[in-house]
């Protein structure tokens, strides 16, 4: 590499500044959405196990409960794993616990920029933005990002495109 | 091109429509495409007829479908007109639900003139301009008479490149042919083909020793199968030509259906390499490319630049394609020990190595596969660590390209050293795209996009 830049301790450190981390409020969301789902199953799963018998029920309760807190706080780590920067000519993002995972995406290489919020997403002032370029292998996602923040950044990244834009 | 007319001013064909500038296809499009509509149904009316339908009443719906069919062909005939400007080409469909089309021709990424069999016997081609981003062909003509389609391709690759639209075709020179004995051998020689000779061989020994004919059906899926498929491969690559002209790369080929492809500078955005394990002995190999237009069903029959030939040769044809670019300079560094562990098989193949221009990845213990980016074709850099990876300090880079068969990829990188790399590319790509050539090949490089009138 002729023109080596930064040296990294680490391969999925950032880029010289801090990642920005995407909002708390989607672990709670994604918390709440497991955790009903999950219960629900639990309750399923003992109550079949109960006319069985009652050891298994037992057995199956602590084991979902277990279970149950294991993905409450993998929830938590995951979303924590999020983050992104903007540099002057491409965007970060990370991602990832047990693959871990980071774009660079440059700026003149998008082709259109989507912000997304389903309506539990609104509820919780959440919003996803995901940037596309002409490969389908480019994964660049950045989820819970709150409306205003997902807002600007969609406007400064078509704003940054337009600038540097080149034909495919 | 023999029969293309030098300098033939763009006459409007015959049916032009009443607005200005607008064309028709050929009005025997309805034939050509209504029979194989009628080839369809009648076949799955047939099968259908093995059941509880008659022959009769199957005879009798065809029958009738016939005038619903001429009448619609016709209408849908009136209402399919194109127009070439400046700057795009129109294409009008449509009979109930009117769609208009305009591609931009400084985006064109490839034209296509393909012909069928039955097209070829009527003296017509399907003409088809590929543009990044679409599922299939956007804009295909079909039919045109021969000489509309060769006078298009040329009117519009000539407009494409920034040239008056009267500019005869450019003149071109052969780089290379694969002469038919090469062609068959090479197809032949591939694992599946001989696997399926020997078991073939197998199974008709065992018939015959044991006196157990029956074993004998195992020939049929051999037949509908292995065969087809060899023998589709030799058809779709009979008399494959390359050759160079301004206007790009044109490749030739097909033996009941022709394809002829034109290609326009700096529209390849990656090569691949490929050195199957039975080719070896004679030193052939294949070469694949990614150009943005050559998507889904069209990519496996359009994406090849060269189905066989020796190393030499197709490094000749490879140094046209990428100027400047020397793949076999480029200095390929392999992956650390740790990576057995993942890859037990190819982990000595492994390497990666970049120059100015392009970006080389290696792969493959059987079947050798270089992939070479060119780095402002890069849409983006990825960075990938699974938990294994993690485990024994590795890391794999991922260059993603536009849709196509090459997938430039350095597996089991040292992981400070693949970050690295990341950085480096991305700092590379950014000098070469800001370098690039434009869009308009023929205009001066960093000058306006408006068309300039001489060659």
């Amino acid at each position: 590499m002729s023109d080596a830049p930064l040296r990294h301790a680490e391969p999925f450190d950032p880029p010289g500044e801090p990642w920005v981390r995407v909002s708390p409020r989607l672990a709670t969301l994604r918390r709440l959405l497991t955790v009903v789902g999950g219960l629900l199953g639990v309750a399923v799963l003992t109550a079949v196990a109960w006319l069985i018998a009652t050891w298994l029920a037992v057995v199956v309760a602590i084991a979902g409960l277990a279970l149950l807190v294991w993905v409450w706080v993998a929830v938590g780590r995951r979303v924590r794993s999020w983050g992104y920067a903007e540099r002057a000519e491409d965007l970060l993002v990370t991602q990832g616990i047990l693959v871990r995972r980071l774009v660079v995406v440059p700026y003149g290489r998008m082709q259109f920029v989507d912000v997304t919020a389903g309506p539990l997403d609104r509820r919780f002032g959440l919003a996803t933005v995901q940037l596309h370029t002409a490969a389908a292998a480019t994964d660049a996602q950045i989820p819970g990002l709150v409306p205003e923040e997902a807002a600007r950044l969609r406007d400064r990244l078509a704003a940054r495109g337009e600038a540097g834009a080149a034909g495919v | 091109m023999s029969e293309s007319p030098l300098a033939a001013p763009a006459a409007a064909p015959a049916g032009a429509g009443a607005e200005a500038g607008f064309r028709r296809l050929h009005p025997f499009t309805p034939v050509l495409r209504g029979w194989k509509i009628f080839a369809a149904a009648f076949a799955i009316g047939l099968q259908q007829a093995y059941g509880d339908i008659s022959f009769g009443w199957l005879l009798t719906a065809v029958a009738l479908s016939i005038p619903v069919g001429v009448v619609y062909g016709w209408a849908s005939w009136r209402a399919t007109k194109y127009r070439v400007g400046d700057e795009d080409l129109r294409l009008e469909t449509g009979v109930f639900r009117k769609r208009s089309r305009r591609v931009r021709l400084d985006r064109l990424q490839a034209v296509d003139v393909v012909r069928p069999f039955i097209a070829r016997v009527l003296g017509l081609a399907e003409l088809r301009l590929e543009v990044a981003g679409g599922s299939s062909a956007e804009a295909p003509l079909a039919y045109l008479s021969e000489q509309d389609a060769l006078r298009l391709r040329a009117e519009l690759l000539a407009r494409a490149a920034g040239l008056h639209h009267e500019t005869p075709e450019a003149p071109e020179v052969v780089l290379l042919q694969v002469p038919l004995a090469r062609l068959v051998e090479a197809t032949v020689r591939s694992v599946a083909v001989i696997g399926s000779v020997i078991s073939l061989v197998v199974v008709v020994v065992v018939a015959i020793v044991v006196g157990e004919w029956s074993v004998l059906t195992f020939v049929v899926p051999f037949g509908l199968t292995v065969v087809p498929v060899t023998v589709r491969q030799i058809l779709a690559h009979f008399g494959f030509t390359v050759a160079e002209s301004p206007d790009g790369l044109r490749l030739r080929h097909g033996l009941i259906e022709t394809r002829s492809q034109t290609v326009p500078p700096g529209r390849v955005q990656a090569v691949r390499i490929v050195e199957p394990w039975l080719w070896r002995s004679q030193d052939w190999v294949r070469i694949d490319v990614d150009v943005a237009g050559y998507v889904g069903e069209n990519q496996n029959r359009a994406a090849t630049l060269c189905p066989v030939a020796p190393r030499a040769e197709a490094l000749q044809v490879l140094a046209r394609v990428l100027p400047g670019v020397d793949i076999a300079a480029v200095p390929l560094t392999g992956v650390p020990e740790q990576a057995r562990w993942l890859d037990p098989v190819a982990w000595r193949q492994l390497g990666v190595g970049a120059d100015e221009r392009v970006l080389v990845t290696r792969t493959g213990r059987f079947t050798r596969v270089t992939d070479v980016v060119l780095h402002e074709k890069v849409q983006s850099v990825r960075l990938t660590q699974g938990p294994v990876q993690r485990r024994l300090g590795l890391a794999s880079v991922h260059l993603d390209t536009t849709p196509g068969p090459v997938n430039a990829t350095a597996e089991h990188r040292p992981a400070g050293e693949a970050r690295a790399l990341v950085d480096a590319e991305v700092a590379r790509a950014r000098v070469a795209r800001a370098a690039a050539r434009p869009d308009r090949w023929m205009s001066p490089p960093g000058g306006s996009a408006t068309p300039t009138v001489t060659r």
